[in-house]
């Protein structure tokens, strides 16, 4: 009978989180005033500006998600290695930028993307070589920077974390047949932390397609990036300075659904190729 | 944590690679902070006049500090509080859920608990975004709005706190134990209040840190629900000055020493608290 006090805030708990969620898609997609089904999604997909921040988004994840799970690995490895000299130095060094919102990690870089703050640009031009991170052309790669700056070191805690949690005997056993430290790695060490390195590409991804504050930030700063920039971005002016809520569901609908067909398609791509890892 | 084959020692040459790969990411990681503390000593002018990452011949923190503490009636102070206060409440409440949900789909059969379970992990897909703006128009139709309220009740909810609950219910209590328990006649509450908890409070420190800091660091949900500067948390402060920095260019050196402050608050609570941060139990949680 005390089961019941157990299911309150469950109930409580799940129905907060799932009418939020549901209620993007139904209650808003087609609000009450009028039935309109599926207008706001065709409304959404043939407006061009959010089409490009789709496919800006799409860029963007193809630069940030391997960018992001090859560091993590390499960090996590490197770290776990024999040759590493003080690991967990090394450890809370790189996972320092996680406790550092979003936001301020964004507001941070944004003055050193400017020459008249960076001391990277302003070494470099004194070297005689100009860049500009906020070009056009790079800013797509500024703001991945930003994102692997922030979570790099919280994916190489998770990936550190499943690399402890392999069998010491193993590795003695490698090692008494004969197996060099770079075999181990390869043979014994990654294919047992798979699961994780899949656990973080998925993270990866969602957070990926959430893209909304670096460039939010990063804005004012430069010309190449407007308004509707990410889908996340368009979703917000179209509620908040459009008066569109209607509109803006949809997009945020629109985006989830990208989001769960690409951690979905990631995973079953996964799954075929080797062993059930999920 | 050092594993067992520090024992035979590696050649130097890849000793060598392997520490100056190590050295350059953590000066990588390292550098936004560094230049954040060395332009929060800058005067205004200085900030867009001199070498980035050295220290100016008339530092002048002190004087930003005070700047910072004292600006719009001493607002920043408020911006803290409110980040501690939204963060401590929302990720106690959350754990405490996190806990309850957790064990009682862990330890008790009941109908649609497998359905139940899965909506969950379907939770910890759905991005932050999706869920922000449908909860605003929620929250509207209550007139909680631009509340405390707005941010912290969804706060609250946590789907990951209740997966990692619910693996390490699984893993940490034995069932004999609340059979026992129950044999000597305490209630399935007590069971849970004076047994349970314990039993998983390393998962439960674990919960409590990783949504302190997902509150700590969310931007998009206190955006879209706050509307009075002084119900704001740190992180939507800090770009309202940032937002103003084009009228009153004075506003830089205020976001950059508001930055450095927050930074070196959380970095020190990151140190102080690295000890609890349990990630074996996620790295345990992607076997399940």
């Amino acid at each position: 009978m005390f089961a019941a006090f157990f299911i309150a805030p469950i109930v409580y708990a799940i129905g907060d989180s799932l009418f939020s969620t549901k209620a993007s898609g139904l209650g808003f997609g087609a609000p009450e005033k009028v039935f309109v089904f599926l207008d706001n999604y065709a409304a959404a997909l043939s407006n061009p500006s959010f089409v490009a921040s789709l496919g800006r988004l799409l860029a963007f994840a193809a630069i940030e998600v391997p960018l992001m799970v090859v560091t993590a690995v390499g960090l996590a490895l490197l770290i776990d290695s024999a040759s590493a000299r003080f690991p967990r130095l090394f450890r809370v060094v790189f996972f320092i930028p996680y406790g550092v919102p979003g936001v301020i990690a964004a507001l941070l870089w944004g003055f050193l993307y400017i020459p008249a703050t960076s001391p990277i640009l302003q070494v470099l031009s004194a070297a005689g070589i100009s860049v500009n991170p906020l070009d056009t052309n790079s800013i797509l790669f500024a703001i991945a920077n930003i994102a692997l700056w922030g979570f790099a070191g919280y994916n190489m805690f998770i990936l550190i974390a499943a690399l402890n949690a392999i069998p010491s005997e193993l590795f003695e056993a490698a090692k008494i047949d004969g197996a060099s430290e770079w075999a181990i790695t390869w043979r014994i060490k990654l294919p047992l932390v798979r699961p994780s390195v899949i656990l973080v590409t998925v993270f990866t991804i969602i957070g990926t397609l959430q893209l909304f504050v670096e460039p939010l930030v990063l804005r004012p700063l430069t010309t190449a990036i407007s308004s509707d920039y990410t889908p996340n971005l368009a979703a917000y002016n179209q509620s908040f300075s459009q008066g569109n809520p209607n509109l803006a569901a949809a997009m945020a609908v629109i985006v989830a659904v990208l989001g769960f067909a690409f951690s979905f398609g990631f995973l079953r791509l996964v799954n075929r190729k080797g062993n059930r890892a999920w | 944590m050092v594993s067992q084959n520090q024992r035979i020692r590696p050649p130097l040459t890849s000793s060598i690679a392997v520490n100056s790969v190590l050295v350059i990411a953590a000066l990588y990681f390292l550098l936004p902070i560094l230049w954040v503390l060395v332009a929060a000593t800058k005067s205004p002018g200085e900030l867009f006049s001199s070498f980035g990452l050295w220290f100016t011949n008339s530092p002048q923190a002190w004087e930003n500090l005070r700047n910072v503490f004292t600006q719009d009636g001493g607002i920043f102070t408020a911006w803290v509080l409110n980040s501690v206060l939204y963060s401590a409440v929302g990720a106690l409440v959350a754990t405490a859920l996190s806990a309850a949900c957790g064990y009682a789909i862990a330890k008790y059969a009941f109908a649609g608990r497998e359905l139940l379970f899965s909506i969950i992990l379907g939770g910890v897909l759905v991005p932050a975004t999706v869920i922000a703006l449908p909860l605003y128009f929620l929250l509207n139709a209550v007139d909680l709005t631009g509340t405390y309220w707005s941010v912290l009740l969804p706060s609250m909810v946590s789907p990951f706190g209740v997966y990692l609950a619910r693996i390490h219910a699984n893993a940490a209590v034995p069932d004999e134990i609340i059979e026992a328990a129950r044999i000597d006649g305490a209630g399935d509450l007590r069971i849970f209040a004076a047994i349970a908890t314990r039993m998983m409070s390393p998962a439960l420190v674990t919960i409590f840190l990783f949504q302190f800091v997902t509150i700590w660091n969310n931007y998009l949900l206190p955006l879209v629900m706050l509307n009075e500067t002084k119900t704001f948390p740190l992180t939507l402060g800090l770009t309202l000055w940032n937002s103003q920095t084009q009228r009153d260019p004075m506003f830089y050196q205020l976001v950059v020493t508001g930055s450095a402050l927050s930074v070196v608050l959380l970095v020190a609570l990151m140190i102080g608290l690295q000890r609890f941060w349990r990630a074996d139990l996620t790295a345990g949680a992607s076997k399940g």
